[in-house]
């Protein structure tokens, strides 16, 4: 019963924010608020999607759900067309297939990435599967090969010299220094921390505490920035909504 | 007491939603100083000889415009005063609109010229092996750029043969592309770099601000209010500040709300016994 009863409730809550929706944007039409124009009509679209995914603050809802899928929707045709005008039209149907049939000098060697691609789409075939695992072995091949020097070099050598940088410069300020020392402590403390073949008993378990006082702050910090990013998108979206659509600020 | 433990969320979003939207009604100003890793990128690019190549890399999509989007204009406009020659591209199918929007937006003001001042290349996959590609030749990794133009025919591009000739480079990230850029760019062909990201990927990003792989950091809508402040073109960002600054607070306070709360109820206890 009361199921039932919040249900209806719910239906009237979504039928009148629609409504209240339509009637703002046709009063904003006929005030001249908006143009009627694709910038108009757009504004007011933009708008109501925005309201429509953050009606899920409230509950779960159709709205939402049409929204949620229409933007998958776009998001991926967008993609289709922008891969097709930018990459797969100029690097492979203009320098190869065009000329292939207008009897012009086509780029032969395109060959041969045209089919490593078609071959991994053949994963979906039972009888040619094995031909994918060609392309499969060259994309693992080039990638390891070109990924581990560069990944050693730029995340792991690169990433020590900090914590090998002398305490003291000449003519440096003190702040520095006292860095150079805060990222030392945090480096060995977390390591210790993570350090399981040792009990972390007496001096190493001092230490693994400040490791955990370090991993602490620093969750800290990206939980932090994580409310600022998110504080950003609503203020964005805000903003859109009181200055663009309902034209309450500058 | 338990009812205060346990209040609607609904609630919650409300109230943020309210500050919000107050904060944006309410005139009241705060002083947004730029931190040394964003005044490092303005000072790079000030530094920079008039021609000079600027490649940005719009690595983001609508989902976050809020945050890169202001990044971006402030850049724009900085280095279109400056006279630099901008280059665009995007490692993001779904970042070119906003890309071309932003560069054509900003380059209008100026009277900057398509093709002489200014080009956009466009999408292009690949992530590694694209940067790659352009370390040993912009050209044949862009044939044409977003328009169709032939690149070798670009006035803008005069002088720039590969990413070695890039003056600065700035990735403006909401994924792992600072990164991609640091591997197989930066470390590989030896350029300038600077970068901005959404806040979620800030603190991630200063590892690399103290390895001195990149030279400078902007991080989240805070980043763009002080590249802003800097750039003297004052715009969404640095509006977005005072809301920022509202909701920062309310968030403080619920926190320590829900630990007041917490610990007068009597949960530490019990969950401390139910531990042992």
């Amino acid at each position: 019963m009361i199921n039932m009863k919040n249900k209806s409730i719910d239906f009237w809550i979504l039928t009148g924010t629609l409504s209240l929706f339509a009637l703002v944007n046709l009063l904003f039409f006929l005030l001249g608020r908006l143009s009627f124009s694709w910038e108009g009509i757009g504004t007011m679209i933009a708008a109501g999607l925005t309201l429509a995914i953050y009606s899920f603050l409230y509950k779960d809802n159709p709205t939402f759900k049409v929204v949620e899928n229409l933007y998958v929707g776009v998001a991926l045709g967008y993609t289709v067309i922008i891969t097709w005008f930018n990459a797969l039209k100029p690097d492979l149907y203009d320098p190869l297939l065009v000329p292939l049939f207008t009897g012009k000098h086509a780029q032969y060697l395109l060959l041969v990435p045209m089919f490593l691609g078609i071959f991994m789409l053949l994963r979906f075939t039972r009888r040619l599967v094995w031909l994918s695992r060609l392309t499969f072995a060259f994309v693992i091949g080039l990638g390891a090969g070109v990924t581990i020097p560069n990944y050693i070099h730029t995340f792991i050598l690169k990433q020590l010299e900090p914590s090998m940088r002398p305490v003291f410069y000449g003519g440096e300020t003190l702040l520095p220094s006292i860095n150079t020392l805060l990222i030392l402590l945090g480096v060995i403390s977390v390591l210790i921390y993570f350090f399981f073949s040792v009990e972390h008993k007496g001096p190493v378990g001092w230490l693994s505490r400040i490791g955990i006082w370090f991993l602490m702050i620093s969750f800290g910090a990206s939980f932090g920035y994580t409310v600022m990013g998110r504080m950003s998108l609503l203020i964005g979206r805000v903003i859109f909504l009181m200055r663009d659509w309902l034209g309450v600020i500058q | 007491m338990q009812r205060l433990l346990n209040i609607d969320r609904r609630i919650i979003f409300a109230a943020v939603g309210l500050a919000v939207i107050a904060s944006l009604i309410i005139k009241f100003s705060l002083p947004v100083p730029a931190s040394p890793p964003v005044q490092r990128i303005y000072d790079k690019i000030e530094s920079l000889p008039v021609g000079a190549h600027l490649l940005i890399s719009f690595d983001y999509d609508p989902s976050s415009k809020e945050e890169l989007q202001p990044m971006a204009l402030a850049l724009l406009h900085h280095s279109f005063r400056k006279g630099l020659k901008v280059i665009g591209m995007t490692h993001n199918p779904s970042g070119t609109g906003l890309a071309e929007q932003a560069m054509n937006s900003v380059a209008s003001l100026y009277q900057k010229k398509y093709k002489e001042d200014y080009v956009f290349l466009g999408y292009k996959p690949g992530g590694a092996s694209l940067i790659m590609n352009m370390g040993e030749d912009i050209h044949t990794a862009f044939l044409k750029d977003f328009y169709g133009n032939d690149t070798t025919m670009l006035p803008a591009l005069e002088g720039v043969e590969s990413l070695k000739d890039i003056d600065y480079l700035i990735d403006l990230a909401a994924g792992v592309t600072i990164e991609t850029w640091i591997a197989f760019g930066k470390e590989k062909y030896q350029f300038e770099m600077g970068a901005g990201c959404t806040a979620v990927i800030g603190p991630d990003m200063y590892p690399y601000l103290d390895s001195r792989q990149i030279n400078g950091l902007m991080a989240g809508l805070k980043g763009a209010a002080e590249y802003e402040t800097l750039a003297e073109c004052k715009a969404q960002a640095f509006k977005g500040m005072l809301p920022q600054s509202v909701t920062h607070c309310l968030v403080v306070l619920f926190v320590l709300f829900g630990n007041v709360v917490f610990f007068i109820s009597g949960g530490f206890r019990s969950k401390r016994r139910q531990s042992r």
